[in-house]
């Protein structure tokens, strides 16, 4: 078991043709996701070589929409490359065609756009949406969509959803021997689809999950939110990570997301409310790995 | 990126916007002329710093002639407001006030859409209203799919429960001002106060906008709105080269990738800077995920131009672009820069192709080059380096 992705995902690529779009799908196709076609209106119609896990040659067919992907190949996740400025539109085309899964790697989106997408998303209620400003989802061994580096761990009994790329990547090497259930990126904007209490909650409900890493960051309070959803609902041991104690107020830290304003947003208060609800919370991204293997050795 | 009050002003203009005239002046003596232009009645003269109290920090005054106007701007030019230096103030017609209410539309983080926020009883700051009379503001959701039209403003109008006389007079204003947030990619319109004046006319009295940046790329003007020379130099010279820096008040220069890894990177320095005399990070440097040597070099180098830096930390994590990767980077870097890299680097490098990485930067052997494990050890080596 897994959340939200497995080994029978079919993937489609919006951007499949543009130069990260192509570089990933290569990368997602070498770490055995089942990579099925991509999306391109004015390529429609033609294919893209790549090569299999296995090391055969696979030619991938582009559709000129994602409904029309999803009707030849039987495509239930859609990831999107497509740069900042057609990110919207390409959303809601998936949206509308009634993608299930839709991951958004994308950086640099307007916040108009993500809250006009997300009404949108919101209304349809059929597609979950993670990002954008992310790096995607792993369920190791099986499938990855999006930029994750494939090769670090395995499959193990740890979830981890976290709103900084990077800061997964150093846990899970840091947890490599024990390895992850799902690691989700959730994104560093101000407006995402999938939160912090969305993967808990789907974490709390995979059997194979035993124990829960989260990572959040300044700005907003999703990570205070969290906490109040972890002290009601989630049984499964949590223990977390909040960067960006050192930050001045008023300055993006990197993520669009990353401000601390006036007194809010601040990752003491993010600290605080998660020690509130029983997490236990590192100072540094060692310790917080330290206390997981602690968590994972009383199992 | 927050504007200034006389940015936000002719925004609201341009959109439709009822306001009062203004006239920039960065000496008294253009105060004196904009007073003139406007008239030679009175006029108010306001400081332009982008932050609150400005009328309790004496920044605002009022001025019955042209010389009056003059006066007032010597007094007000030069003036310090909580950190801010005024270096320019705004000659606004005068206007008889009857009275004054509060406006503000913006992103919502918690719900994923928009707030718009209204009060009958305007003038205070915002936050004092809200903690002291929290009944006197509406708070009323919009849905970013819909925005504020005429229908949503009159909700709003009487969610703040203004008389029924004025929902029409107030509505249009709001759906205009709704159109300033929507056409220019605002994240904040706020106007504080907004007014009734004695002639019956809804006017934005003063204006708080800020803009994404992100939107940039569809917004050519919102470049000119930025103030370059209130920003750091250091910050202006990295943002020539797209670096995303942030110049803070530390010793340890940071580079990382990512950037919650660099976040946290400043996190850890500063916590090992507290066994060596309270040394700080020096700044935020997110490199990226695809870091070449050219964009290393270019980040050592805003680093090394900082004169309080005395030592620097490379923090990475291989990923995407593996360690090995990395490690020509940072060496090429140092090759590029030549003699003008002068303070001691930590690195260290985790991830992909980690062994491979730090045998090139023990084969390349550059003397300010320290190569640590792990990022707490690390952390200590370039804490250790800057206070020594």
């Amino acid at each position: 078991m897994s959340i939200y992705l497995n080994k029978d995902s079919k993937v489609i690529v919006q951007g499949i043709t543009g130069g990260e779009g192509s570089k990933h799908t290569a990368r997602m196709l070498a770490a055995g996701t089942q990579v099925v076609g991509g999306v391109n209106a004015r390529k429609a119609g033609t294919t893209v070589s790549h090569t299999a896990k296995d090391g055969s040659a696979v030619e991938l067919p582009v559709f000129g929409s994602v409904a029309e992907a999803m009707a030849e190949t039987g495509a239930d996740v859609s990831i999107v490359f497509v740069p900042p400025a057609f990110a919207k539109d390409a959303v809601i085309e998936a949206v509308d065609a009634g993608i299930g899964l839709l991951v958004v790697i994308t950086e640099g989106i307007p916040v108009q756009d993500s809250a006009e997408f997300w009404a949108h998303a919101k209304a349809k209620g059929t597609t979950r949406i993670i990002g954008p400003n992310c790096p995607g989802i792993i369920t190791p061994e099986e499938s990855l969509v999006g930029i994750t580096p494939a090769n670090i761990t395995g499959k193990g009994p740890i979830g981890l959803v976290s709103k900084s790329g990077t800061l997964t990547y150093q846990m899970m090497f840091e947890l490599r021997d024990i390895g992850f259930s799902t690691a989700i990126g959730i994104g560093g904007d101000p407006i995402i689809g999938t939160t912090h209490i969305d993967a808990l909650e789907a974490f709390e409900a995979d059997p194979e999950t035993k124990a829960i890493v989260m990572i959040g960051e300044i700005g907003g309070d999703a990570e205070e939110r969290a906490a109040d959803f972890i002290k009601a609902n989630v049984t499964k041991p949590v223990v977390g990570y909040v960067a960006g104690f050192t930050a001045p107020e008023g300055k993006t830290m990197g993520h669009a997301g990353a401000i601390v304003s006036g007194s809010s947003g601040t990752a003491e208060a993010k600290k605080v409310a998660l020690e509130a609800a029983g997490v236990k919370v590192g100072k540094t991204p060692s310790e917080t790995a330290r206390l997981m293997r602690e968590v994972i050795e009383s199992l | 990126m927050d504007l200034y009050e006389y940015q936000a002003r002719d925004l609201f203009e341009q959109h439709g916007v009822p306001v009062l005239r203004g006239i920039v002046a960065d000496t008294p003596e253009q105060a004196e002329a904009a007073a003139a232009e406007l008239g030679g009645g009175v006029v108010v003269v306001k400081a332009q710093v982008k932050t609150g109290g400005r009328g309790k920090a004496g920044g605002v005054k009022l001025a019955k002639s042209p010389a009056e106007a003059k006066e007032a701007a010597e007094a007000i030019l030069g003036l310090d407001i909580k950190g801010h230096t005024v270096h320019r103030v705004m000659v606004a017609e005068g206007a008889q006030i009857e009275e004054e209410y509060y406006f503000s539309v913006l992103l919502d983080r918690a719900n994923r859409s928009y707030l718009a926020m209204c009060s009958y009883e305007g003038g205070m700051e915002i936050e004092q209203l809200a903690e002291e009379r929290p009944e006197a503001l509406a708070k009323v959701e919009v849905d970013p799919a819909v925005g504020i039209d005429a229908a949503k403003a009159e909700e709003i109008v009487r969610a703040a429960s203004f008389p029924e006389e004025l929902v029409a007079k107030v509505a249009p204003v709001l759906v205009q001002l709704y159109g300033v947030f929507a056409a220019e990619d605002a994240t904040l319109v706020e106007v504080n106060p907004l007014v009734r004046t004695a002639s019956g006319d809804i006017v934005a009295l003063d204006g708080k906008i800020t803009l994404d940046e992100n939107a940039g790329f569809r917004h050519e003007a919102h470049a000119g709105l930025e103030d370059k020379a209130a920003a750091d130099p250091l910050e202006a010279k990295a943002k020539e080269s797209d670096l995303n820096y942030v110049k803070l008040e530390g010793q340890v220069g940071i580079i990382g990738n990512g950037a919650g890894l660099v976040m946290s990177t400043l996190d850890v320095v500063a916590y090992a800077g507290e066994q060596f005399g309270g040394v700080k990070p020096a700044n935020f440097l997110d490199i990226g995920g695809g870091a070449s040597a050219e964009v290393m070099a270019a980040g050592l180098d805003v680093i090394l131009n900082d004169a309080d830096v005395k030592s620097v930390f490379v923090n990475v994590f291989g990923g995407i672009t593996a360690c090995d990767a990395v490690a020509n980077g940072i060496v090429k870097a140092l090759e590029i820069l030549g003699d003008e890299a002068s303070k001691p680097l930590v690195v260290r490098l985790d991830g992909n192709n980690v062994e491979e990485g730090r045998q090139i930067l023990a084969d390349a052997g550059h003397p300010l080059v320290t190569v640590v494990d792990t990022m707490d050890e690390a952390a200590a080596k370039a804490a250790e380096l800057a206070a020594a």
